[in-house]
């Protein structure tokens, strides 16, 4: 929110400005709409800083939330330049719709780990001592749930998690506050939150992967810069970023 | 039938233009809900279990939130309607917080005192092994937590209303207090404190942000229709459909079970 603000800050100051910036986005509006799974929070939001100091006068609006949610609502024609969905399902929900204007490409994938809030008071050491425990997951109807459970079916853990979270958000932020003694999490929260959380290693974790797919949309205010976003995203940049968040290569 | 020319006048058009958009801002989002339902499709989503699991949660969690309410509001509503003490104000208005309190708010707040982690659930785990995240009774409690404002204004409302003077009356012939607020005040406030309990149960039922935001969501225990709706929504838009058609339903019912009250003006 105070980032909005700051943003909506700098925006009034740099308007002036805006009749001479550069960028392909001749005609375009100086607003990028960039709708984006709640897991690619902290990258997007440092490639959106990238992106407005390359481009003067442009400011990006980032809306998170769940990769279905926002396919549907890019299906229902929702105002919105790009959209980056956390898989393939949820992209073809937006693509079924003739919503997307380019091909969506894949520009990372991300994996499922198992984490426990600091200190493991729980004492959590793999998926077999969930039994019992206080643990959550995401919902089977968004991406990280199917994820999820593609992983524990894959290592026939039968223990019921407390808690079906509607996204990957709320099930990271419920072990964090230790209202969950573990949560299956992907990869990248997991790193997002630093210290609040440990990893605990859980066999297989790295092949129930998903990937991450980007694409134009069809009723894009700014269709220039919403290939530039694209394009960085896909950049040697964009790459170091996604690394360094815990993203895998394409 | 014809009612007769009013003696005031024609209402203005002024007036009932936005009259006629306010009535179909209210009435076109449903109507086109009620549309866009699968209809054919509707039994076989009907029969679906986790409808059934979570109607049956939804109904009973807020029945027992409306029992809560009433044990604790109908104390709470007559010691603002009838004992005057210093910082009566204070109080009314520290009760009415959560009425305006964004449910996402309310939520957080309940998980920082009741939470498993909070300053009286961790306390209370510790003691007992209870927790009330993640359980039915966690349900329970955020559905008290936002409804309970609800009925004590409302009962309270109906307790001023009733006329203070029979319990003068009930005084003056040697009943207690006691028994002046069971046997005058109670059964004279009755319609109204009805009223403000089926206000209170339809908030509960359409209760959703503390709940998910305390609970989480899983079938049978902590999914009650709101949530069941927010998440199916993700993967099935037929089926959400059908389980909002239940939810305005169920919405009406309770309507007409006020319609003394709200549908017919004095």
């Amino acid at each position: 929110m105070t980032r909005r603000t700051r943003r909506a800050l700098a925006a009034a100051l740099l308007v002036p400005l805006a009749g001479c910036s550069t960028g392909t986005g001749a005609g375009d509006a100086d607003t990028l709409t960039v709708l984006a799974a709640a897991s690619l929070t902290d990258v997007y939001a440092e490639l959106a800083t990238e992106f407005e100091a390359e481009h003067p006068g442009v400011d990006v609006e980032l809306s998170f939330g769940s990769s279905t949610e926002l396919a549907e609502q890019a299906a229902d024609g929702a105002p919105g330049d790009v959209l980056a969905t956390a898989d393939p399902i949820s992209m073809r929900v937006a693509t079924d719709a003739d919503a997307t204007a380019t091909e969506p490409v894949v520009f990372g994938t991300n994996s499922m780990v198992l984490v426990v809030p600091a200190g493991n008071p729980a004492g959590i050491a793999g998926l077999d001592d969930l039994a019992g425990s206080t643990w959550v997951r995401c919902a089977d109807e968004v991406p990280c749930g199917r994820v999820a459970l593609a992983l524990v079916e894959q290592n026939g853990l039968s223990s019921e998690p407390a808690s079906l979270e509607q996204d990957v958000r709320s099930a990271l932020e419920k072990v964090t506050s230790g209202e969950a003694d573990a949560g299956l999490v992907y990869a990248t929260d997991a790193a997002s939150a630093g210290d609040a959380v440990e990893v605990v290693p859980v066999p297989g974790a790295g092949r129930a992967a998903t990937s991450y797919l980007l694409a134009v949309l069809d009723g894009a205010q700014a269709p220039g810069l919403a290939q530039d976003w694209v394009d960085l995203v896909l950049s040697e940049a964009g790459r170091t970023v996604l690394t360094d968040a815990g993203f895998g290569a394409p | 039938m014809r009612t007769a020319p009013d003696p005031l006048g024609r209402p203005p058009a002024l007036l009932l233009v936005p009259a006629a958009l306010a009535t179909a801002l209210l009435v076109v989002p449903l109507a086109a809900m009620v549309a866009a339902v699968d209809w054919p499709g509707l039994p076989a989503q009907l029969r679906s279990e986790p409808l059934r699991d979570a109607l049956w949660l939804s109904l009973t969690t807020s029945t027992a939130a409306m029992l809560v309410c009433l044990l604790l509001g109908l104390p709470l509503a007559w010691l603002l309607a009838r004992v005057d003490f210093a910082g009566r104000g204070a109080l009314r208005a520290l009760v009415t917080v959560p009425l305006v309190l964004p449910p996402v708010v309310a939520g957080v707040a309940l998980r920082t005192a009741f939470g498993r982690t909070g300053v009286l659930g961790a306390p209370l785990e510790e003691l007992t092994g209870f927790s009330f995240p993640f359980t039915v009774w966690g349900v329970v409690l955020a559905h008290v937590f936002v409804s309970l404002p609800f009925v004590v204004i409302a009962v309270e409302g109906a307790l001023r209303s009733a006329n203070p003077e029979y319990d003068a009356a009930a005084a003056t012939l040697g009943a207690s207090r006691w028994t002046g607020f069971r046997r005058v005040t109670v059964p004279l406030a009755l319609p109204g404190i009805l009223a403000g309990m089926v206000l209170g149960w339809a908030r509960s039922l359409g209760e959703f942000g503390a709940t998910i935001t305390f609970n989480g969501n899983y079938p049978g225990r902590t999914q009650t229709m709101p949530t069941l709706i927010y998440v199916t929504r993700q993967a099935d838009q037929d089926a959400a459909l059908a389980l909002s058609l239940v939810m305005l339903v169920v919405s009406v019912a309770i309507l007409v079970m006020l319609r003394d009250r709200w549908l017919v003006t004095p």
